[in-house]
């Protein structure tokens, strides 16, 4: 069966998914409210990198694929952009503090 | 010669047993392999489209923090999060639309996907009305463009407070800001703006995957159209996840 339909995703999974993201979104909103001097933003990215990775993995089914190229794919785009935007900021990070 | 396994394998194709099976793949897996490959590939050069705005972002916002900060918190939170969560419910019922499909219960499938349409209509709705109340607060950059409310409820975070006895360093800080926070709105219209075309783009494909799940096109065996159109909107989806903190969290602490 699963060989001619990919795997079946568990309703439930689904739906346990969904939950976190929900309780993520709030959580996210709340504590962006919380002083956390310079980890605000820390802790808002972390997050949503949280919540981004469950959708790829859970609902985007990159965790059950038998192709290894999609998770190469997926992989090297994401090293291309953190490269683009972490050298970004170690050069005008490093312009303005002076 | 009918013995041979390459004949064999074509005489069963030809039989039609599996019709949805092209020729040049060796079995259904493979088959969904490659056009799920495909579109990964494509998200990849998504991944730099939208890459490139968040680059710019990220170097304004360093260079610009206190009028980011203030701009930032004209927008409103509510709105924000309960947006962001129609977005994830449209997520899940396209995650169980696709399930449907592989159980063959083409019922479920066409109520998941309408939902879909639904929530992706609502998401697009509410974007509208955010974008209407920056209209009336006069924060379309070069449009009329006005930061006085954004002074005004950021006193504190400008240091507009302490140069209150010098008019003349007073005047030049309000210059900068009414500038350098239409620096925000542009990247804020630029990234929500090509977040909301994709989702119109979107709402487009899902339209025609329903009216195809409507008409029952997809099987357990073949609902390749609806998985990889699935893969973009859950794409869409998380360049959200990122825009919405962002954009509407970049600095709410209390008195800072």
């Amino acid at each position: 069966m699963s060989e001619h339909t990919g795997h079946i995703v568990p309703s439930k999974l689904n739906w346990l998914v969904f939950i976190v993201l929900i309780v993520a979104t709030c959580l996210t909103a709340w504590i962006a409210t919380v002083d956390l001097g310079q980890f605000n933003t820390v802790v808002a990215l972390v997050i949503a990198t949280c919540k981004a990775s469950m959708v790829v993995l859970i609902f985007m089914q990159v965790k059950y694929t038998s192709e290894k190229m999609t998770k190469a794919v997926l992989l090297f785009a994401v090293a291309w952009l953190i490269l683009l935007l972490f050298l970004s900021l170690t050069d005008y990070s490093s312009r303005y503090a002076g | 010669m009918s013995d041979s396994p390459v004949v064999a394998e074509h005489a069963e194709h030809m039989e039609h047993d599996r019709p949805e099976l092209r020729h040049h793949f060796a079995d259904e897996e493979q088959q969904r392999n490659a056009a799920s490959l495909g579109m990964w590939w494509f998200l990849g050069t998504e991944i730099m489209f939208f890459g490139g705005m968040f680059c710019a972002y990220l170097i304004y916002r360093l260079k610009y923090f206190p009028e980011f900060a203030a701009a930032s918190r004209s927008l409103s939170l509510g709105i924000g999060t309960f947006n962001t969560t129609v977005l994830i419910c449209s997520s899940l019922t396209v995650a169980q639309a696709v399930r449907a499909a592989q159980m063959g219960n083409r019922k479920l499938q066409v109520r998941m996907l309408l939902l879909t349409l639904v929530f992706g209509l609502a998401f697009l709705g509410i974007k509208t009305k955010e974008w209407g109340d920056k209209y009336r607060e006069h924060h379309i950059p070069t449009f009329d463009f006005s930061a006085k409310d954004l002074m005004r409820d950021n006193q504190h975070l400008f240091g507009l407070d302490k140069l209150q006895n010098d008019p003349q360093a007073l005047q030049k800080r309000a210059a900068e800001i009414q500038q350098h926070s239409q620096i925000f709105f542009a990247l804020y219209f630029a990234l929500t703006g090509m977040h909301a075309i994709h989702m119109i783009v979107g709402v487009g494909i899902f339209s025609v995957i329903t009216w195809m799940a409507w008409k029952g096109r997809f099987t357990p065996e073949y609902h390749t159209p609806l998985e990889i159109a699935g893969l973009y909107w859950h794409f869409v989806d998380i360049v959200w996840i990122y825009l919405f903190p962002l954009l509407y969290l970049i600095d709410r602490r209390p008195g800072a």
